[in-house]
């Protein structure tokens, strides 16, 4: 193979330039001048500050509702991500085999995708708020008596199902066009070998959706930790309360509500750590076992 | 269209829009305000009159958001070197924004500059001194000040065959009558500044060591962790629990829901929320004073000031200053100060705003709008000035949310307490340390 070479060698680097000039810009300097602020204590003003050392980590990991937010988060992202990725390729599945009116019913399914996420949490919001939300009356009628923003429970489950809901649509657009690319003449062969549609899925088309699932759970995981920011703050009316926050939230609670940057940008230093690692752990030890051919 | 051709356009524009602001003279002043809905109508109404009372200033309104948000925005665009000439600061981030040494000019200093008259005492007692530094030098000047006051439905207090209660002692002794007649007897908006920061002043006891705070932020300490405030917290869980009050959470509007439709007879609310409530209301509806435990304190001492000041933020040209100074004149004329609160509920900061609304016979007509400045003039202690803590809003977010655990069972009021006194206090020791 000819190897392509430019006759400048300093072109590809031009090339590179405005990408790397947004990276240090929108990221590199920001995220420097986060792992500065975590080391004081700050005048939000600016006025003055007291160089801290890792007090403001040492705070925020010893504060008992810190390892509250933590413990929620860690199952919100689960439990999220699960559903999520879950419903849709169940969706995906039945959708890939309707015959007749498929594109309608594709289309149905897709359609939340077109919603803005604000307006999404604000429809979910309403349906559960504990006055006069629908789904809040259903649960009543059923004996459960939820109650949104006082129930840390019924709060937590209202936030999963806007978030899953949100979510849905866009995981089955990929499974489904993930679907749609599995060889024909596979999907022949494994049926004149075996019988059961089930186990067919699991052992053929399952392994084959591998790549898109992958490229999904990373989407789902960042989406669960970070995206839902919007829905959450919908669902608390800007109130946390005795309410479940994720970790994300709480930076954005004691940094942008409470003044507190030191706290703050220590929380976000951790976060930054923590994606560091996650990304880590996704691409050197799941992605081994996933085959792209 | 030829390079020349576009350049002298724009030059013929650059030079229209240079003689348009320079034949508009007047000196232009922003105004950062947290009034949503009918309050911020009200807000328009006070500048569009301001300046159409004048020619030399201009007063521009903006929203931005909740309380909070707007002083997130204030600092930030203080950084950034584009702070509005005034922000509406709340009670919660006053430690802050006073605390920051050079961020504001004082309201005293300001309008002493400008040449206007400025004497402490036209001001009503509660709200003289809960802005002022430690000297007593008012810094910000008192806006939309409100106080909790108990609000009853007239209704569902004949249906009872019951008196509005003066104490909770009282409280008790109706609730389960209200009870019967098929209401919610009680509900409340705001447990940390109802329950909490009024409970402290209503009682006459210290909410905080060096004075409540306002001796400075360095060693200050929550004195939350009482007997009184716990007995209280523990009688609220026994009613919660006996459906003689409800609660819905952290959320303002949610609380005061169920009194607006009827549900509840009573709601503890803001003495702002008077001219809400009076178009959202069909029933008749009368207020009176927070109650308090007569086993506490003999009669009751007076409350905190609620609610927001106008700070006016450094470096700004003094013409500007002037305007801002000008503006605040006309702002606590008795006038104005009589429109606001008629419009709002809002109490009328001086003392002259109170005469003409009195001789006006507004508490004629409406008794109820007269209850929080009466509440706030009551015969006050040592304690019930006002306080100053710093990291405040966190602090609140820590006792409502300990709160939301003793209502539902999570934590004992014992347990509560303890968290609230440890997390406040280290959060007011890091407070000490930002001003470095």
């Amino acid at each position: 193979m000819k190897r392509v070479q430019f006759a400048n060698p300093l072109m590809p680097y031009m090339l590179l330039l405005p990408q790397l000039v947004i990276v240090a810009v929108f990221f590199l300097w920001p995220a420097a001048e986060a792992v500065r602020a975590s080391f004081y204590l700050e005048d939000p003003f600016g006025f003055g500050a007291t160089f801290v050392g890792f007090d403001n980590f040492t705070d925020a990991l010893s504060s008992s509702d810190y390892g509250r937010t933590a413990r929620f988060t860690l199952g919100f992202t689960a439990v999220t991500a699960f559903f999520s990725l879950a419903i849709a390729l169940l969706l995906a599945v039945k959708a890939d085999s309707v015959i007749r009116g498929a594109s309608s019913y594709r289309t149905l399914l897709m359609w939340v995708y077109a919603i803005a996420p604000p307006v999404a949490g604000l429809i979910g919001v309403m349906l559960f708020d504990q006055h006069i939300g629908p789904l809040s009356e259903m649960a009543r009628f059923l004996g459960w008596d939820m109650q949104i923003g006082v129930n840390y429970y019924d709060t937590a489950f209202a936030m999963v199902v806007i978030s899953v809901w949100k979510q849905v649509p866009i995981n089955f657009i990929f499974f489904l066009s993930g679907l749609q690319s599995v060889p024909k003449s596979v999907q022949e062969a494994a049926a004149i070998d075996c019988r059961s549609g089930t186990r067919r899925f699991w052992t053929v088309t399952f392994p084959l959706l591998a790549p898109t699932g992958f490229f999904l759970l990373i989407i789902n995981i960042t989406y669960a930790l970070f995206d839902t920011f919007g829905i959450i703050d919908l669902v608390l009316k800007g109130e946390p309360g005795n309410n479940p926050v994720t970790l994300v939230y709480k930076v954005f609670l004691d940094g942008f509500r409470g003044n507190d940057l030191g706290g703050s940008s220590a929380q976000s230093v951790i976060l930054m750590i923590l994606v560091f690692v996650l990304t880590v752990v996704q691409f050197r030890m799941i992605e081994r076992r996933v085959h792209y051919n | 269209m030829s390079y020349r051709t576009t350049a002298a356009r724009i030059v013929a524009f650059a030079a229209l829009a240079t003689t348009s602001t320079a034949s508009f003279a007047a000196t232009e002043v922003s105004w950062w305000h947290a009034m949503g809905g009918r309050l911020g109508e009200v807000v328009n109404e006070i500048s569009a009159n301001y300046n159409a009372s004048q020619d030399v200033c201009q007063l521009t309104p903006v929203y931005k958001g909740t309380y909070e948000e707007t002083l997130t925005a204030g600092i930030a665009a203080f950084r950034a070197g584009e702070q509005p000439n005034i922000i509406q600061v709340f009670d919660a981030g006053a430690a802050t924004i006073i605390g920051a040494k050079g961020a504001v000019t004082p309201a005293e200093d300001l309008l002493k500059d400008a040449g206007a008259d400025f004497d402490i005492n036209d001001y009503i007692a509660g709200v003289r001194y809960f802005y002022a530094d430690t000297n007593g030098k008012m810094i910000g000047m008192p806006f939309n000040s409100s106080t909790p006051i108990l609000y009853y439905n007239e209704e569902a207090l004949n249906k009872a065959g019951v008196q509005p209660p003066k104490t909770w002692e009282e409280f008790e002794a109706i609730a389960p009558k209200l009870k019967e007649a098929g209401y919610i007897p009680l509900t409340q908006s705001h447990l940390p500044w109802i329950f909490t920061e009024n409970f402290m002043s209503r009682h006459d006891l210290p909410f905080a060591t060096n004075a409540n705070g306002y001796e400075g932020a360095e060693g200050t300490e929550i004195l939350v962790n009482n007997d009184a405030i716990k007995a209280h917290f523990s009688k609220v869980k026994e009613w919660l629990d006996q459906d003689l009050f409800a609660w819905y959470g952290t959320g303002w509007a949610d609380n005061q829901k169920p009194f607006q439709e009827g549900e509840a007879a009573m709601w503890l609310g803001s003495s702002g929320s008077f001219g809400g409530l009076m178009k959202a209301t069909e029933f008749d509806f009368s207020a009176t004073y927070l109650p308090y435990w007569a086993s506490v304190h003999e009669t009751g001492t007076n409350t905190f000031i609620g609610g927001a000041a106008l700070f006016a933020m450094s470096g700004k040209p003094k013409a500007e200053n002037d305007c801002v100074a000008n503006f605040y004149s006309y702002l606590t004329s008795p006038e104005v100060q009589y429109f606001w609160h008629k419009e709002t509920g809002y109490v009328p900061i001086t003392n002259a705003a109170y005469e003409l609304a009195q001789q006006d016979g507004h508490y004629e007509r409406f008794p109820a709008a007269e209850i929080g400045i009466q509440q706030l003039t009551l015969p006050g202690g040592e304690n019930t000035k006002g306080y100053r803590m710093g990291f405040y809003v966190q602090i609140r977010d820590v006792m409502n949310r300990e709160y939301g655990k003793i209502f539902s069972g999570e934590a004992s009021v014992e347990e509560a307490f303890d968290t609230i006194e440890e997390e406040s206090n280290k959060l007011l020791g890091r407070f000490a340390k930002t001003s470095g």
